[in-house]
């Protein structure tokens, strides 16, 4: 546990090393990213043991969601930071200002706060970290004090490999999450829960601190109209129960047909039969839930809600184990239905229609993603159309969140800001408009000055008014 | 009331009736009508309000909006078209694409110095990104604010883009009804209740805020240009500018120059009385007025100085060798005072600017590359004009706004649409190809661990510089092998060549 005093400290010495301008050039940020490639790479076993000690994460679920997302992100910044680096000089210009230089510039912001999540607890706080670094910043890590074997191995990794000046790991629980947010930050960046997050955005409004915020919601997931059921059956699975339903982006309920549920249950029950034989409890690729008291969580959500279970509902308390769970009949009313399940339990609410469905979306808050499994293009332009996301995707699930050209992050209430490759980098910077004028033509900047006429006026109108086919336009104040 | 108002533009923006490209292009085209049809009330508006000269209407707030109204109008259907990204092996027959959309209903609040720009230029950035819009115009420019209110509502959707007139209330109470988006423009006092307010609903937010922003004056400069162009961005509208150079920073020995160089130009522009110029502003009000004035206190001004209570008169006024702890140093001043606070060289400057807060803008003069570079690389803030002061503002392709107590977010021409937009990043799979995707399904071992992680691997193709080289090089390579190749079978064939 820090002190608040401890923390204070942290943050004045990386402040004090931000100044000093050691985290500005790119060879650094790149021996820095090389590091923290190293750290993963060399320690991939000690991160699946700890995840697993955690989460009960199965190695493939590691492998995939944890440890090669974030390589990828790392090889992907290495590759083009000295890119995004670069200042931007393509950008359009016009007659009045044709003899200046004008670029954008990306600045560091300064110390930036890291807080990550418990169910993804390795990436989530180092895809951040990625960004911070290429974008030159310092930071403070403050990982989830739920998954304490991860909490420990940052803990004691980070500071090996990375510059203890620049980038700091600060451990503690709920309180000193509060108190370490009293102090001022660049930039603050959030991944976890609503209720969290407003106390977040409060914390920052003293200071006018910019803020990421990555929270979830209800993720709904449409299966209408032609559809090879088998397969989407296979993907929903997939991302259902990946990392035993404890995602963000993770399909919370579906909408569909009747007909199509009826058509759905058996291809589901044999694709969960293929994927952890008959006893799920028994198979090696099935998680756990986290705690005891998010176990509970569920299991009342589960007593509560009035579906039927069609598949699953089985549960072990001393493990944290539930089953992979369906449940058709349920009602918009429903336990269920109420907020974010978390959970590998699927509800199947049943529309007749595309627009039924997406009625319904649209009176819930907007989600961090949304699904949709047609063969139907016009299925898929529809839901598109007409309903709102952090992200979309179509005839799968959860993977959209995996190519890093993609921005990954919420709307309304499933967050703002996004990240994952430029991105993130964009989020981690300041783009600083530039402009070096040249000394010359202080004849046509005479026309700006007083005294006024209407001469003047007549002439830098001409010369500052946007043509329709020319780069951009100009005002001159 | 204001609760109402909110609902109502929700109520229309979930019709769907803000989204059309045409409808958005039609509204755009609309307020353009109003500002050519409706300029000299504008301009009579403001005169009233802050004694505005009548150039300087068009010059400072319309050209401006027009030019952003031109903008959108003639990109609009670029800007919204979905944007296709890098895909990956796994990705490589999908559709993956970033497609922006409205963020739904959002609020204005703009600021009383340039009531009309600071107002509708967020409006412009709005509409085009297909939201609803609720427009607060400062109470303290009120008669723009009455025009405003009057005129709106002839020219654009009512229901979709209401005006909300009020005092800190009406203010207050808007702001507990939930928005998806808050623009503000403003101080970083109020800027920090916007803030507060937007958590509650988790709304995120723009600030565009203030501070102040240094102008270094490098040793050798043509310092008649430099003081010319400092003067103009200095006293336009009477100092009340966001971005007006606040304060200037450079040696003593050339202090008293830029003094005379100020004073020159002054007599050029207001002549020797400014108060009797029909193209030097006033003080918004008497609050203000005395706030400005109180600043001055204890110090002998260098120039100007004068001031008349009654007209809420401040004559154009520069102070000499103002020590860093002074009143006129701690906030921005936003009136007709300029003080010059004297450092011994370029490290000097840029250690005292960046001891301070993040400013709006940085303002720095130099004939040398080496000073430009140091100043760039060296300090942050919102934007940066080398060599002149203000004209970032004016060019729509760079991003305006600050950063840190400056502020949060940005704006102008694309970055308007961009920052009132949502990107949604849309994946649209096939069902096919599903034997790619066997690997990652569970029962799970090691061969199927390996294949998912190779073909996740991005970028696609490597355009790294090792491999462009490699790449080059073997393909001269193989040509070369290609050429000798077709030589020796030639000669095999035994044609003859007289070649060689």
């Amino acid at each position: 546990m820090n002190t608040p005093l401890d923390s204070s400290c942290v943050i004045d010495r990386l402040r004090a090393t931000f100044r000093s301008g050691v985290t500005f050039p790119e060879q650094f940020r790149m021996t820095q990213l090389q590091n923290l490639l190293s750290l993963v790479e060399e320690n991939e076993q000690l991160i699946q043991d700890a995840l697993h000690k955690d989460l009960h994460k199965p190695k493939f679920e590691s492998v995939l969601s944890e440890i090669q997302i974030t390589l990828n992100d790392l090889y992907f910044a290495m590759e083009n930071l000295r890119t995004w680096m670069q200042p931007e000089y393509n950008i359009g210009k016009n007659l009045a200002t044709r003899m200046d230089d004008c670029f954008i510039r990306r600045e560091p912001l300064g110390v930036v706060l890291i807080i990550g999540a418990w169910n993804y607890p390795l990436h989530l706080i180092l895809l951040p970290l990625v960004a911070a670094i290429a974008a030159g910043n310092c930071a403070i890590l403050k990982p989830s004090e739920i998954c304490q074997a991860t909490e420990q191995l940052l803990a004691e990794l980070i500071p090996k490999y990375l510059s203890q000046d620049c980038y700091a790991v600060l451990c503690g629980g709920a309180e000193d999450t509060k108190s370490l947010l009293k102090n001022k930050f660049d930039h603050i960046f959030y991944t976890g829960s609503q209720v969290v997050a407003r106390s977040i955005l409060l914390a920052a409004a003293p200071h006018l601190t910019p803020v990421t915020l990555e929270l979830g919601g209800k993720s709904p997931c449409f299966i209408y109209g032609h559809i090879d059921i088998q397969k989407a059956a296979k993907r929903l699975c997939w991302s259902k129960f990946f990392n035993t339903g404890q995602s963000c982006v993770a399909p919370d309920y579906v909408l569909c047909t009747a007909q199509t549920r009826d058509a759905l249950l058996p291809a589901l029950r044999e694709t969960l039969r293929t994927f952890y034989g008959p006893d799920p409890g028994a198979s090696l690729d099935m998680g756990r839930i986290v705690t005891p008291r998010h176990w509970r969580r569920l299991m009342d959500m589960l007593e509560k809600s009035k579906g039927k279970v069609v598949i699953g509902g089985g549960s072990r308390e001393e493990d944290r184990y539930i089953a992979p769970t369906v449940l058709v009949d349920v009602q918009e009313s429903d336990a269920l239905m109420q907020e974010e399940i978390f959970g590998p339990i699927l509800p199947i609410l049943t529309i007749e229609s595309l627009e039924e469905g997406i009625d319904y979306i649209n009176r819930q808050e907007k989600p961090l993603a949304l699904y949709v499994f047609s063969d139907e293009t016009s299925v898929v332009t529809t839901v598109l159309n007409n309903t709102s996301s952090g992200g979309f995707c179509g005839n799968d699930g959860i993977v959209h969140m995996a190519l890093p050209g993609l921005p990954f992050g919420g709307v309304g209430a499933s967050g703002m800001g996004s990240y994952h490759g430029r991105w993130g980098f964009e989020t981690f910077s300041h783009r600083r408009g530039c402009m070096n004028r040249s000394w010359l033509l202080e004849r046509v900047n005479v026309l700006r000055y007083p005294p006024y006429s209407d001469y003047n006026l007549g002439w830098l109108r001409w010369a500052t008014t946007f043509k329709k086919n020319s780069w951009g336009g100009c005002s001159v104040m | 009331m204001e609760m109402q108002v909110v609902q109502r533009a929700r109520e229309n923006f979930l019709a769907g009736r803000s989204r059309p490209l045409e409808f958005r292009v039609q509204q755009l085209k609309s307020l353009q009508r109003m500002i050519t049809d409706r300029q000299g009330e504008i301009a009579t508006a403001l005169k009233q309000d802050i004694n505005r000269s009548q150039y300087d209407t068009p010059l400072l707030e319309l050209i401006g909006l027009e030019n952003e109204i031109s903008l959108a109008v003639s990109k609009l259907a670029q800007w919204a078209a979905p944007r296709p990204v890098e895909k990956s092996l796994l990705t490589i027959s999908d559709q993956v694409y970033i497609q922006p959309e409205p963020l739904g209903v959002v609020l204005i609040i703009g600021a009383w110095n340039y009531p009309w720009a600071l107002t509708l230029q967020p409006l412009v950035g709005a509409i085009a990104a297909g939201n609803a819009a609720v427009v607060k115009p400062s109470e303290l420019s009120e008669y723009s604010a009455s025009l405003l209110k009057a005129l709106l509502p002839r020219y654009l959707d009512q229901e979709l883009y209401p005006v909300v007139c009020g005092g800190v209330s009406e203010t207050q109470e808007l702001l507990r009804q939930r928005f998806d988006h808050i623009f503000y423009t403003g101080n970083s006092t109020v800027g920090k209740l916007v803030m507060e307010a937007a958590a509650r609903h988790l709304t995120p937010v723009t600030l565009e805020l203030g501070g102040k922003s240094p102008c270094y004056i490098d040793k050798d400069v043509d310092l008649r240009v430099a003081c010319r162009r400092i003067t103009w961005g200095k006293f336009v509208n009477c100092g009340q500018t966001c971005i007006a150079p606040d304060y200037i920073l450079c040696e003593p020995s050339i202090q008293n120059r830029v003094v005379e160089g100020i004073r020159q130009t002054l007599l050029e522009f207001y002549g020797p009385d400014p108060k009797s110029s029909p193209d030097y502003g006033r003080i918004i009000n008497q609050r203000h007025f005395n706030h400005v004035m109180a600043l001055l206190d204890g110090y002998t001004a260098a120039l100007g100085g004068q001031s008349d209570s009654s007209q809420r008169y401040i004559a154009p006024t520069v102070v000499k060798d103002v020590p860093p702890h002074a009143r006129l140093m701690q906030e921005e001043i936003f009136g007709p005072l300029l003080p010059i606070v004297t450092v011994s060289d370029i490290d000097d400057a840029i250690h005292f600017i960046s001891e301070r807060e993040k400013p709006l803008a940085i303002y720095v003069f130099s004939s040398n590359k080496k000073v430009i570079k140091r100043m760039l690389a060296e300090t942050t803030s919102g934007g940066v004009t080398v060599n002149d002061v203000m004209m970032h503002y004016t060019l729509n392709s760079l991003p305006f706004g600050g950063v840190g107590q400056s502020g949060t977010g940005r704006y102008h021409g694309k970055h308007s649409f961009d920052q009132f937009s949502h990107h949604r990043a849309c994946l649209v799979k096939s069902l096919g190809m599903e034997r790619v995707n066997m690997p990652r399904y569970p029962p799970q071992n090691h061969q199927k661990a390996r294949r998912v992680r190779l073909a996740m691997r991005t970028p696609l193709v490597d355009f790294s510089k090792g491999t462009y080289i490699w790449a080059v090089t073997a393909s001269i390579v193989a040509l070369g092998l290609l050429v000798t190749l077709t030589v020796i079978l030639i000669l095999a064939a035994g044609v003859s060549c007289t070649c060689w």
